[in-house]
């Protein structure tokens, strides 16, 4: 079975996250970039299914150079092989551009199953998946809390508001996962050293075959027009509860016309 | 006027409030029609959505649209977009509704903006990211505009006419009925308002301590007409279902009033309820990280404060 990762580099979860004031892009300078948290959970799912039914994991990213921490980071983990697509015209690409050039690079090599988390943490958009099912043209199992595979067929539990729907289908694939499928290993010190070794194909847009004109920050299909820091709340009542601190919430609520 | 079209989030035959919601906002953008795609399309249904204005309301009834995840919508829409060249769609920002605005980008190459929580008169829609530290305005510059909207980011506003009822009858292709719903499993409903769409979720942490504890929480969600949420330390340990989880991996909430009890205020938890109207935080340690963005806090037990501002609040009503 090959099966595809896709991961993106994040500004780390507990840094604070800032546009920058040139071009209003994620600034990726200003915090330590980290594997978005999700992704770990889909490399998890992957290694996993691996081990069942063999079959080799290659990650996939798009990025700038130092993106190429997360790709190892996900090596270390286990996974054998990762194509990393790094170009400066790909700075500021949006949704439709994203999933275009993930879509292209996956395109045509035979991958059974190709994972994504179900949404990142900088952006939360969660429709990367679905674009590159649609682009792709295979089936979309998304939202996967629990994953089952038999021979060519896949099934899946989507998380839906309230319970889940089994979803079934045919390989090739198009899967996302949710937080709790499973619980992402961390990378041992052997993982770690192996990942050295392992190949990875770093590909520019052109080596991709991608139409530069479909990219980056000039192609996009939205722009943000401004941006500001929201303004600092101002600061809550605090109490201290001395028997009575039920009743001071209540009173509060009532001069809110909450009750 | 030019037209809107808003996409009918319904479950069990009946209009979701967000609905009503993405009906007002779309009137400042034009004139609203709806789109109702699954089974299920009724007089109540219809009374609903004439209510919040819209003009007409195109009816793909069928099980074949909900058979196959997300897919088959966006065919609907995208055959929608290409006869009747509306000026912008309009979709609740739930899971199914940003993945059918993002298949319908691809289908007719428009740029597409998430979790919008308003949008102009001229098209520039307002984000609230990163945690809500930051506003972002933005707008689409290809294509038709596709705007996912955040629930509880409208106040509803009625404006009565009678819609025209349009039936489309669009066919589901191949290649979106690769995947397949095989079966539903529906957890225990539990008869409190939806929590993405609550007024007012009142949620509890690991400082509920137990299954049991939520008792007390849920008191005081009932006394309020609320929904109740969790943290992840309350879900992982099993105390309360995974699909009242409330933050960056679980749902994300816009109330007018959030009260979190025995929650600290992790950057995860906060990612989904930071931009609720009103917060409310009770917690016993006076530096939790959550008192930053308390509009009113209780420093003290829970299980002391809560029961009582349960009473009080039964005593007024
Ligand atoms: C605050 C903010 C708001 C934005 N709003 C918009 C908007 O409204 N419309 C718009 O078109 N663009 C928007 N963008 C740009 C958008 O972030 C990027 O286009 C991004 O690549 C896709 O969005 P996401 O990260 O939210 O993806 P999601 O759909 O949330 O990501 C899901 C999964 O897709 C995979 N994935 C995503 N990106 C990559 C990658 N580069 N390499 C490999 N795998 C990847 C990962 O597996 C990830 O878990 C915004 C960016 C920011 C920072
Ligand atoms: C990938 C990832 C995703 C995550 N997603 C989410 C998510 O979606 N949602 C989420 O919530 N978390 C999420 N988390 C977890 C998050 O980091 C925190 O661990 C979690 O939010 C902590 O929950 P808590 O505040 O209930 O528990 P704690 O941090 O343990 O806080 C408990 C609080 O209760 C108080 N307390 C204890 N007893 C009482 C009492 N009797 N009366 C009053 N106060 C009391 C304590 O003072 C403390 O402040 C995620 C983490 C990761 C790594």
């Amino acid at each position: 079975m090959k099966i595809a990762v896709c991961v993106k580099q994040v500004p780390d979860t507990w840094a604070e996250k800032k546009l920058r004031s040139d071009d209003s892009t994620l600034d990726r300078e200003a915090a330590d970039g980290v594997m978005n948290e999700l992704d770990e959970y889909a490399v998890e799912e992957a290694l996993k299914l691996q081990a069942a039914h063999g079959g080799e994991v290659t990650i996939v990213t798009m990025g700038p150079e130092r993106a190429g921490e997360t790709v190892r980071k996900a090596l270390s983990m286990g996974a054998d092989a990762a194509i990393h697509l790094v170009d400066d015209s790909l700075h500021g690409s949006d949704a439709l551009a994203t999933s275009y050039a993930i879509a292209t690079i996956l395109d045509g090599r035979g991958f059974d199953l190709i994972f994504f988390g179900s949404e990142s943490t900088d952006a939360r958009m969660s429709v990367v998946p679905a674009m590159v099912a649609e682009r792709l043209g295979v089936a979309q199992l998304t939202f996967a809390q629990k994953v089952d595979v038999s021979g060519t067929s896949v099934t899946i539990q989507r998380t839906t508001d309230y319970g889940f729907e089994t979803v079934e289908a045919s390989m090739p694939a198009v899967l996302s996962v949710v937080e709790k499928i499973n619980e992402p290993r961390y990378p041992s010190f052997k993982g770690i050293m192996a990942a050295k070794k392992k190949p990875v194909e770093t590909l520019s847009i052109a080596d991709a075959g991608l139409d530069a004109s479909q990219l980056g920050l000039s192609a996009a299909w939205t722009v943000v027009e401004d941006f500001a820091a929201r303004p600092p709340k101002a600061a809550g009542t605090i109490v201290t509860d001395e028997g009575d601190g039920g009743v001071k919430l209540a009173d509060y609520l009532a001069t809110q016309k909450f009750i | 006027m030019s037209e809107v079209l808003v996409v009918v989030e319904h479950a069990d035959g009946s209009v979701k409030k967000v609905t009503s919601e993405l009906l007002t906002l779309a009137r400042t953008l034009g004139e609203p029609s709806a789109v109702w795609i699954g089974p299920g399309y009724s007089e109540a249904a219809a009374a609903t959505l004439g209510e919040f204005g819209a003009a007409k309301v195109y009816v793909a009834d069928g099980a074949q649209y909900i058979d196959h995840p997300v897919a088959p919508r966006a065919e609907v829409l995208a055959s929608l977009v290409s006869e009747q060249a509306p000026s912008a769609v309009l979709i609740a920002s739930s899971a199914d509704g940003k993945e059918t605005a993002g298949r319908l980008a691809i289908k007719i190459n428009s740029g597409v903006i998430t979790d919008a929580i308003g949008i102009s008169a001229d098209g520039i829609a307002t984000q609230s990211v990163f945690g809500g530290s930051t506003v972002v305005h933005s707008k689409v510059t290809k294509g038709t505009p596709i705007f996912t909207v955040r629930p509880n980011s409208t106040p509803p506003v009625a404006a009565a006419t009678t819609p025209t009822r349009v039936d489309v009858s669009v066919p589901v292709s191949e290649v979106a009925m690769k995947a397949k719903v095989t079966g539903r499993t529906v957890a225990q409903k539990d008869g409190r308002p939806d929590l993405s769409e609550a007024a007012i979720v009142v949620s509890g942490g690991r400082g509920v301590g137990s299954p049991e504890g939520f008792a007390v929480i849920e008191a005081l969600a009932d006394s309020l007409g609320a929904a109740v949420g969790a943290s992840r330390a309350a879900t992982d340990a099993g105390w309360y279902p995974h699909q009242y989880q409330v933050g960056q991996t679980g749902k994300t909430v816009s109330p007018q009033l959030y009260v979190a009890n025995g929650i600290s205020g992790a950057i995860q938890h906060r990612a989904g309820m930071q931009t609720s109207k009103t917060i409310v935080v009770v917690n016993k340690d006076p530096e939790a990280p959550l008192f930053e963005l308390a509009d009113f806090g209780v420093v003290g037990d829970l299980f002391q404060v809560v029961p009582q501002l349960t009473e009080e609040i039964k005593k007024r009503a």
